[in-house]
């Protein structure tokens, strides 16, 4: 049983690398929600009213105006990819495999992924 | 109210949220938004943001344990990903354009469903015949026995737990949740798989259906940053913890006591949205 010893592995190395990824991404929000509540020390905060708080993947430069706000978006959109790498990470496993079925299974989620992604407007 | 104040009670409801999330398997999802909207008052697009967020966050920062334990089947996973991805991403489209009072009553009813499937038993009868599909597409599996040994599965009606799971999608990507409950009905009594298997890879599958709707969220503004941080924080560490103490937990009387608090919370989501109070 080859194959099943194979897919142990994958899926060890995949657990690793969605846990791994957590911990960057919740990391970087932690700095940028400090960083926040130190320039913004006992200003009131209300959700009641939907302003929206637009956060771009095309144009990662213009995220924000405020330092904090962007280190914020930057591990939010860290913590987005993480799934996504999972999936790139599953489509070169299986190529390896030699499993063209799951290889296209693979790469049929990723490009619905990059198409949720990017043509979103 | 002070940001401060804000930031440090929206983080202990969420911790709360989260582990009581884990400890019953339903997720963090279905408690957050009742206590986002109902208890701080934010708007439901912005609890919808954060909670999608949260899900993808747990969803994956639990993945690892449950890889180790041996239980989740990959190829399961990635098939049935295909379709909750294109639904995540047909649900948000919908969620752009779908009022809030329709969003909270739709939330309510699947509120309620899962109070009530969280009390039902999970015991199906195996296939007449093997399903020879599940050999073809590789789907058929193994999972430990618990006496050291292994219990082999096949996998069937896949064709009709593939549109469960389009389904369970488009519900993912409309109200932001992971939609759990309806990912493990479908891979437990439509496929017949195994009920360790299909909720371990339901959990699998939770974080890659968020990203599908994540771009969406992002880019029309649900995700702010400030709501976001203390939800997402809270509810990792809720969902840690409460996975560390579900083995010695009581979960049949915790199970009790949150299908009728998610049931309250579904009845009192139908009636704001109702009222157009959201």
């Amino acid at each position: 049983m080859g194959r099943a010893l194979d897919d142990e592995k994958m899926e060890w190395m995949m657990g690793l690398l969605l846990r791994l990824g957590v911990l960057l991404a919740a990391t970087v929000v932690i700095t940028g929600g400090m960083m926040y509540l130190a320039d913004h020390h006992g200003t009131q905060v209300s959700y009641r009213k939907f302003v929206g708080h637009p956060i771009s993947v095309r144009h990662p430069a213009e995220l924000t105006g405020s330092t904090s706000l962007a280190v914020l978006d930057v591990g939010i959109l860290l913590l987005v990819a993480v799934p996504i790498a999972r999936v790139g990470f599953a489509l070169f496993a299986f190529l390896a495999e030699r499993d063209w079925l799951y290889t296209a299974v693979s790469a049929l989620i990723l490009a619905v992924l990059v198409w949720g992604m990017l043509r979103s407007g | 109210m002070h940001l401060e104040t804000f930031t440090a009670l929206v983080f202990i409801g969420s911790f709360a949220a989260g582990m009581l999330g884990a400890l019953t398997g339903l997720g963090g999802g279905v408690v957050l938004i009742p206590l986002l909207t109902l208890g701080f008052h934010v708007d439901m697009r912005y609890a919808i943001g954060a909670s999608l967020i949260s899900v993808i966050a747990t969803s994956s920062g639990a993945a690892a344990a449950y890889v180790r334990e041996g239980y989740s089947n990959v190829r399961i996973g990635m098939f049935l990903e295909v379709a909750t991805t294109l639904g995540a991403v047909v649900g948000a489209f919908i969620a752009a354009y779908a009022p809030t009072r329709a969003l909270a009553i739709v939330f309510g009813v699947v509120l309620l469903y899962s109070a009530w499937l969280s009390r039902s038993r999970h015991d199906h009868e195996p296939a007449v015949e093997p399903n020879p599909w599940s050999e073809k597409l590789g789907m058929s599996g193994k999972y430990p026995d618990g006496h050291g040994g292994w219990t082999a599965y096949v996998v069937d009606r896949i064709a009709a737990g593939w549109a469960m799971m389009f389904g369970a999608g488009i519900l993912s990507g409309l109200l932001g949740i992971g939609s759990g409950a309806v990912k493990v009905l479908a891979m437990d009594k439509i496929m017949r798989i195994p009920f360790k298997v299909s909720t371990t890879t339901s959990n699998f599958m939770i974080g890659v259906t968020a990203a599908a709707s994540a771009g969406i969220y992002l880019t029309r503004g649900y995700v702010d940053p400030v709501l976001v941080a203390p939800v997402l924080l809270g509810v990792l560490l809720g969902a840690l913890f409460g996975a560390k103490v579900l083995a010695r937990a009581r979960v049949r009387l915790l199970r009790t006591i949150f299908a009728c608090v998610i049931g309250a919370l579904g009845v009192e989501m139908i009636a704001n949205g109702w009222m157009g109070r959201l």
